[in-house]
């Protein structure tokens, strides 16, 4: 057990990533679970394999601090919810509370029931508006554009991850999470990730 | 315990099993892949080899069952593991099993799955150690469930027992750090001695045998009592008794409660339970699923004359039904002092599509499906179906599964349907499936006259577990190549006259052939053969091509979409069009288009 010095408060932060199967969701949350890791502290994860990785949609809890063990949050106890993809944000958004940093992709993925014709995908507008009606804390970003900018869309989650990282009171330094990431990715796509991390958290950072 | 250099790894549950049962120098693994178990098989497949073991993807988790028993019946530490519902097909050889014991150490993995994420029920194994009178260990975290299965080898070969290893899905699936440990050396390969009186149950020796099962029982308890996966934490006037994933909600959430968790799960620590319990105010157990803890400790308190009251699920404090979390423990705010919670944000005003796990762009389901649908037509037909990625077959626009029970359950049932009613019956299973468990209903149903058409989707691969090889695909590993075995070859040695086989892509090729299959007068079978384009993109050989809509042939009539239904198919504001990013190329769609409006982009 890695006990660490008691200075008042134990230390924790609750990341909820949520996106759709195939979005890169399950390596974002790797990428950053073993930078706390590296960080000296405690980390429980859980994560969402098998049957709903078939297109449908996926939620990944990552719990950092002194005295996790628990692999699921409580309700609305993330400090922070990174939306892979609109529509999941605006549906996981119970996961946080008033105090929670969402930072929102806005690049949707549109699931069968839409192509098909049988629902209907809201207008970004529109969700964003939804969402600012019950939390100011909402950042958003066009992560999947910005990855192409770096070379390719599928860098997307590289873009989110550097956002992550951008944000005030994230308790990972910067460093410590793209670093985490160059050392996942495969070697020919380094370069990519790299440049897509850092568009990701100037993005945040203007 | 202090050794700093040892490496440190943020592990998925499954990985540190995997870890756990390589330190524990085992010499013979099987499974037949389910989720949640899963991932320590493909763990396996890239490791067990440079690590001396033997590993095998049996046909099905009764074979795997046996094969891991023989090992360690010989005396080589081996390892089984399956999905909960694979303990049922396993239970028959498990529970004799237990008569005989093992030599080296056994340990038998069922993975649960409470809420059942991917599963056809939400079934607690941990019954299956009373039914078995095995020792069961049951871990909460990947750290510890490594450590666990390790000291499980130690255990069986003390009680000469198999341990049942009872993981559910928020420990299989849960991330956390778990420290290298040193690898045992124990020798892989064995001699096998007999022994006629424990290992040929005959029913002379099986009572003989069934008194000394009991006999070891008396003497797991003792090890139960002692074990220290059994502890108490905490302070306070409440009690709280819990084991798996639950402990660790109730460690975060509940204060000042004085804890006993419970790890070693059968047979019960009584002792360690009834003194637990002698000064307490209140008992809370915490568990999922059944009340399993909860009716022994009841039955205990009986029996130490503790009128202690005891709450949980028999009292309604607690639910029954699906996989428990911190908001669970949040609601027992009436008996114990819970952690504040924070107040979720509302939830947005707005109207979210649904996003229902769907088959994949390109899955050859697709066209087969569509293909059903049209050579049906207006027939009244009963779809029998099965397990496996074409189980998403039951939703709009395909509709085709009026049932499904169990791996293989779709071809068995079939056969009662086809006797019990005057509808025509098609029945699907998978080709893992089939190899599974498909193979003696088809008998079954040529020895008895049924009449029915069964579909084989042989898309090359277990594609729902994460594409792992099968008997018709054939192996390699270990230096060792084996052949795939034919499906056509094998129904038609069973001697079935109506085998076809056809490519779902060919969409025009496969509506004929399941016509001619539905009309036909006795067991029909179709193989439908096309390889997972998952699979070949895994293994690098997906040819890649992209498909187009020309928007000047287009007369917008929406019949690709409402045929196959593709994810890489969108209709939006009128334009029929398609997503390059997910699009395969398989131009199923291109074939139902009755404009020829689409084509692979040269
Ligand atoms: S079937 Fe052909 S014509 Fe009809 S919408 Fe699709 S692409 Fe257009
Ligand atoms: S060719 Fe048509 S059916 Fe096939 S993957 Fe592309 S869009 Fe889907």
């Amino acid at each position: 057990m890695s006990e660490r010095c008691d200075k008042g408060d134990p230390m924790k932060y609750v990341i909820q990533i949520v996106g759709v199967g195939g979005q890169g969701v399950l390596l974002a949350s790797m990428v950053l679970g073993n930078a706390a890791m590296a960080e000296g502290h405690n980390v429980a994860m859980s994560e969402v394999h098998g049957m709903a990785q078939r297109g449908g949609s996926v939620l990944s809890t990552l719990r950092i601090g002194d005295n996790v063990i628990s692999p699921l949050a409580s309700d609305g106890e993330a400090d922070m919810i990174l939306g892979f993809e609109p529509a999941e944000t605006c549906r996981n958004i119970t996961l946080g509370n008033k105090s929670t940093m969402i930072i929102m992709n806005l690049d949707p993925i549109y699931p069968s029931t839409v192509t098909a014709g049988s629902s209907e995908y809201p207008g970004t507008d529109e969700m964003i508006s939804s969402i600012k009606k019950v939390t100011k804390n909402i950042m958003t970003i066009e992560a999947t554009s910005l990855a192409e900018t770096a070379g390719k869309a599928v860098a997307a989650n590289a873009v989110m991850i550097g956002a992550a990282a951008a944000v005030k009171g994230f308790p990972l330094p910067k460093d410590a999470v793209r670093g985490s990431l160059l050392n996942l990715v495969p070697e020919k796509f380094r370069e990519l990730n790299a440049k897509a991390f850092d568009l990701g958290y100037d993005e945040m950072r203007k | 315990m202090s050794a700093n250099d040892k490496k440190k790894e943020l592990l998925l549950g499954n990985d540190a099993i995997t870890r756990g049962i390589i330190e524990a120098g085992v010499g013979f693994a099987s499974t037949y892949p389910g989720t949640p178990s899963s991932e320590i098989g493909n763990n396996l497949e890239k490791i067990a080899e440079k690590n001396g073991m033997f590993f095998e993807f049996s046909s099905n988790e009764k074979i795997a069952m046996e094969s891991a028993s023989a090992a360690a019946m010989s005396g080589v530490r081996s390892f089984v593991f399956m999905k909960h519902v694979g303990m049922n097909v396993a239970a028959d050889p498990m529970l004799t099993l237990a008569y005989g014991g093992v030599r080296g150490g056994m340990v038998i993995l069922t993975a649960d799955d409470p809420s059942a994420h991917s599963s056809q029920n939400e079934q607690d194994n941990r019954i299956y150690a009373k039914l078995a009178l095995l020792p069961m260990l049951e871990p909460s975290t990947p750290a510890e469930a490594k450590e666990m299965v390790k000291e499980s080898y130690d255990i069986s070969e003390e009680l000469t027992l198999p341990v049942l290893f009872r993981t559910t899905t928020r420990v299989n699936h849960a991330r956390g750090i778990v420290e290298e440990g040193d690898v045992k050396d124990v020798p892989k390969k064995s001699h096998f001695t007999r022994d006629i009186k424990r290992f040929v149950n005959i029913p002379a020796n099986a009572r003989t045998n069934r008194i000394r099962l009991l006999e070891l029982n008396k003497k797991a308890a003792e090890l139960s009592e002692a074990s220290r996966f059994n502890f108490t934490e905490g302070k306070g006037s409440t009690g709280v008794i819990t084991s798996g994933v639950s402990y660790t909600y109730v460690k975060e959430w509940m204060k000042n409660v004085s804890i006993l968790k419970l790890g070693f799960t059968n047979p019960l620590p009584e002792k360690k339970i009834a003194e637990f319990m002698k000064d307490k105010e209140k008992i809370i157990v915490v568990e999922e699923l059944e009340p399993f803890l909860e009716d022994q400790v009841l039955r205990i308190a009986k029996q130490s004359n503790l009128s202690v009251k005891i709450h949980g699920k028999r009292t309604d404090d607690l639910p029954m039904a699906f996989e428990y979390s911190p908001g669970v423990i949040s609601a027992l705010r009436h008996l114990a002092d819970v952690a504040d919670d924070n107040v979720p944000l509302a939830r947005p005003d707005i109207a979210l599509p649904p996003r229902p796990p769907t088959l994949c762009a390109g899955c050859p389901h697709r066209g087969i499906f569509h293909a059903v649908r049209k050579a049906v037509g207006r027939k009244e037909v009963i779809y029998s179906s099965d397990i496996g990625c074409y189980s998403l077959g039951a939703q709009p626009p395909f509709m085709m599964a009026d049932m499904i029970l169990c791996m293989g359950g779709g071809i068995g049932a079939a056969g009662g349907f086809s006797e019990a009613t005057d509808q025509k019956v098609i029945a699907f299973s998978g080709d893992s499936t089939f190899f599974h468990s498909g193979i003696t209903p088809l008998v079954s149903a040529l020895f008895n006259g049924h009449k029915f058409t069964a579909i084989i989707l042989d898309n090359r691969t277990t594609a729902m577990t994460g594409h792992q090889p099968h008997p018709g695909t054939g192996r390699e590993f270990g230096g060792r190549r084996t052949e795939e075995i034919k499906i056509e070859d094998v129904v038609r040695g069973i001697g079935v006259k109506f085998v076809e086989t056809v490519d779902p892509y060919d969409v025009k090729a496969t509506i004929d052939v399941m016509t001619r299959a539905i009309e036909y007068d006795g067991l029909s079978v179709v193989i439908v053969k096309r390889a997972c384009p998952l699979e070949l993109k895994r293994k690098k050989i997906l040819e890649p091509r992209v498909c187009e809509v020309d928007q000047d042939l287009c007369v917008k009539c929406s019949t690709c979409i409402l045929s196959i239904a593709c994810p890489a198919l969108m209709k939006k504001d009128g334009i029929v069009s398609i997503d390059k990013e997910q699009c395969m190329g398989c131009m199923m769609c291109g074939r139902v288009c009755p404009k020829d409006a689409i084509k692979v982009i040269p």
